[in-house]
């Protein structure tokens, strides 16, 4: 039976890619271990390898398709003594993943939108208050957003750098440096050796000197490494220096869990890093929020903790096409508006806050989302407004409960709007243990939209 | 104690020379490193009566002993040089020049201090004099010190940082990432292990299994030299070769001063993991301000000119430890003042 070449997933959190170019033709002969293609994805380009010998009998997905799904099959082998007339003989899984692929005309329309991985959904019914109306939106991955805002940054002040493990040469780990070392050279884009407590501690001497950098963890999980010189020495100096010597630096990368990455590669540290004075946390969610906040935090002369999130890297959203996109920080946002219960969340806690309040829409219940976007300071005032009018409250997050981000927000709500609330604050948070590898343990540690609407059914007596 | 200087990348660096005495220090330079090694052995002897009278509090780790390490130091280093340093950090700041009262006050929490007392001893700074401090946690200065080597490179300009730390921090692990990144890139930082023997209360032997520090920089070909760190012309000697080769591009050195502290670590060590013949015999025959004393009265210096320089130095002392207990703490509202800015 001919063999289903499928579009091979080629990073943890990869859902599909573009075929950039078949290397073979049909009715080539193939070896194992031959470059059939390469594909495209949003980190790089990789070639893909044949596991399978015979001729290559029919390729079912042309070069220059995008956005072809994980699983999809792209071409079929023909085993010795098959031919042509064989190739109907696909299997039935596989004939399904088929029906899915995109039409071979899709060629000439590449790209092409990329509808399902839009963030945020189509929920958001509040317009961004920081932006002019009629300004020009132009449509970017997070990304994206998060190099324009650097480069712009660095066009804008010398003494703005980036260093990190793998931001130059190999355009970024996740690829969010790309083209930097290009346009601004070696001196301002920095490749470092895998030692984190060291470049950590070097970025923060560069800045107590008065540099700018921009120091790039591959993950915060490796932050973990360097977090005494970013609490000790980065956090404590302003204070320990009665105002003296400051430090204005940024140390960004992605936080969180990422995709079947397990325990030491998946870990929210929203909650260690609001902890500190001395330091500002900002996770955003939207892709305008992380180009104009990251903008800010470079800006800032304190030092800035922010927080990525791989799974959000290739979502695409509206940026304004401003000059100068800046968004102060401390400042959360209403993203959509309602009267019955108030969700609270920030980063990918919002993928599950807003489709939750798409199935409480549908129940009758009107939830207003708050994207907090800054931890540290935290916007009191936006959440204790909302719950004043909501009387209910529920905290969405993907870190630990204990001594989490939702345990001080429900404090805060408390403290400032006991009188108000018609409910105790709910939490919705990821479970208190170590991150699993298996795919459904996984999904079971998260958080996710059904927890949320239970939640905020379960504070609104519904 | 008082090896002969070495290098251990000697051709390299060049820095191979006879054994016996350092160059000569002229007159001028005999008498400032008296008065200023003179001024932090007084300084630290009055920190320490201050501390037994419970005027300054916490941690107080007093530098008496390894006054040459810092003044031989300085004597090498031009105006915009850094320095920074662990928390044993008097010497260094009033090395930098920093002001006696200043420190003081910070010593005993007062508003004068130069942290508005918010640092106390381990945590004090003075962008003026170009010190980044006075750090609390063992190593993290070396780091911090590679970076201000950066930062020279990254400006080109042709300043050069000091980067102190003891026998004690050279076995953590940040000293040899910054090591490696500062070979690496050719950074101009000045390594120096002021080995004075005891990390707290752990010899040298007990701790490092590599106990010639100077060799520690090897497997990243950075130059190393031992110094006899209680002669201060031994310390300016090296210190301008080390100073030389950083100005010029060639990447980082260490020097590895071999000292002593007479006094236990900090105030609460009683010290009793070495002989009280062991400290005796260095204060006797090694002292670094006798050295010097006794260099200028056989130059025919006369008594006189070196008790003037004394007195000088105690009236700075005294008038610091007045407005140290004098000055006012910090106002209340001060606890809420520069965590951003």
């Amino acid at each position: 039976m001919p063999i289903q070449v499928l579009m091979p997933a080629l990073s943890p959190t990869m859902e599909k890619g573009n075929l950039a170019k078949w290397l073979k033709k049909e009715g080539e002969t193939i070896k194992s271990g031959d470059v059939i293609a390469e594909i495209e994805t949003d980190k790089a380009t990789m070639e893909v390898e044949a596991t399978d010998e015979g001729t290559l009998g029919k390729i079912l997905i042309p070069e220059g398709t995008a956005d072809v799904a994980v699983n999809t099959p792209i071409a079929t082998i023909l085993a010795d003594g098959e031919s042509a007339a064989d190739l109907g003989k696909v299997s039935a899984p596989a004939a399904k993943a088929a029906e899915s692929a995109p039409p071979a005309e899709a060629k000439a329309e590449a790209p092409q939108p990329k509808a399902e991985a839009k963030a945020p959904p189509a929920a958001v019914v509040e317009p961004d208050p920081e932006v002019p109306a009629g300004t020009e939106m132009i449509t970017q991955t997070i990304r994206e957003a998060l190099r324009d805002a650097m480069a712009e940054e660095m066009r804008r002040d010398a003494d703005v750098f980036v260093m990190g493990e793998e931001v130059a040469e190999y355009q970024g780990a996740y690829k969010v440096t790309q083209g930097l070392l290009q346009e601004f050279g070696a001196r301002r884009v920095i490749d470092t050796p895998i030692t984190e407590h060291g470049f950590a501690g070097v970025g923060v001497g560069a800045a107590m000197s008065g540099l700018k950098p921009i120091v790039e963890f591959m993950t915060f999980n490796f932050a973990m490494q360097a977090i005494d010189q970013i609490i000790n020495s980065a956090a404590k100096t302003l204070y320990m220096s009665g105002g003296q010597m400051g430090c204005s630096i940024v140390f960004r990368g992605p936080n969180g869990a990422a995709a079947r990455v397990a325990a030491q590669h998946s870990q929210d540290y929203s909650a260690w890093y609001s902890q500190i004075p001395g330091l500002k946390v900002i996770a955003p969610f939207s892709a305008a929020d992380y180009k104009g906040l990251l903008k800010a935090a470079i800006r800032d002369p304190n030092p800035v903790i922010f927080l990525e999130n791989e799974v959000l890297y290739g979502h695409t959203g509206e940026v304004p096409k401003l000059d100068d996109y800046v968004i102060p920080i401390g400042k959360a946002r209403i993203v959509r508006s309602g009267k019955d219960v108030t969700l609270i969340s920030w980063s990918n806690g919002m993928t599950y806050a807003l489709k939750a309040a798409d199935e409480l829409a549908k129940e009758g219940i009107e939830a207003e989302v708050i994207d907090l976007r800054t931890l540290r300071p935290m916007d009191t005032e936006t959440i204790v407004a909302s719950v004043k009018k909501t009387g209910r409250a529920v905290t969405v997050e993907e870190g630990w409960q204990q001594s989490g981000v939702g345990a001080e927000i429900a404090a805060r709500i408390m403290e400032h709007a006991f009188d108000y609330l018609d409910a105790p604050v709910a939490r919705v948070s990821g479970k208190d243990v170590p991150m699993p590898y298996a795919a459904n343990l996984e999904k079971l540690a998260l958080p996710n939209v059904a927890e949320v609407v239970a939640a905020a059914k379960a504070v609104a007596y519904r | 104690m008082a090896a002969p200087k070495k290098s251990v990348v000697a051709k390299e660096s060049g820095q191979e020379k006879a054994n016996g005495s350092p160059p000569e220090f002229t007159k001028a330079q005999e008498l400032a490193a008296l008065r200023d090694m003179l001024l932090i052995r007084r300084f630290e002897e009055k920190a320490g009566q201050l501390y037994g009278m419970g005027a300054i509090g916490g941690f107080c780790h007093l530098y008496i002993g390894q006054e040459a390490v810092v003044v031989g130091m300085q004597m090498a280093l031009k105006q915009g040089d850094q320095v920074i340093t662990g928390y044993r950090d008097h010497g260094h700041m009033l090395a930098c020049g920093m002001e006696a009262n200043g420190v003081m006050a910070e010593l005993t929490g007062r508003r004068g201090g130069y942290s508005k007392g918010k640092g106390g001893s381990m945590h004090m700074f003075s962008m003026e004099k170009n010190f980044y401090g006075g750090h609390g946690i063992v190593g993290a200065q070396v780091s911090l010190g590679t970076g201000l080597a950066f930062a020279n490179r990254y400006r080109g300009n042709d300043l050069v940082s000091v980067a102190y730390f003891g026998d004690g921090a050279s076995n953590q692990g940040q000293v040899y990432e910054s090591f490696n990144m500062a070979e690496l890139w050719k950074l101009p930082v000045i390594y120096v292990i002021e080995n004075n023997r005891y990390a707290m209360g752990t010899s040298v032997t007990r701790s490092s299994a590599q106990t010639d520090f100077s060799k520690r920089g090897i497997s990243f070909n950075i130059p190393g030299q031992q110094v006899d760190g209680m002669d201060v012309r031994a310390v300016k000697a090296a210190g301008d070769e080390a100073v030389a080769w950083c100005r010029a591009g060639k990447g980082p050195f260490i020097l590895e001063m071999q000292t002593y502290r007479y006094r236990g670590h900090s105030m609460s060590d009683p010290a009793k993991y070495r002989t009280r013949e062991e400290v005796e015999k260095i204060r006797t025959d090694q002292d670094p301000i006798e050295q010097v004393r006794n260099r200028l009265l056989a130059a025919k210096v006369s008594e006189q000119e070196l008790k003037a320089i004394d007195a000088e130095v105690r009236e700075i002392v005294n008038a610091s430890a007045d407005f140290a207990q004098r000055d006012p703490e910090p106002d209340p509202s001060e606890l809420w003042t520069d965590v951003y800015r």
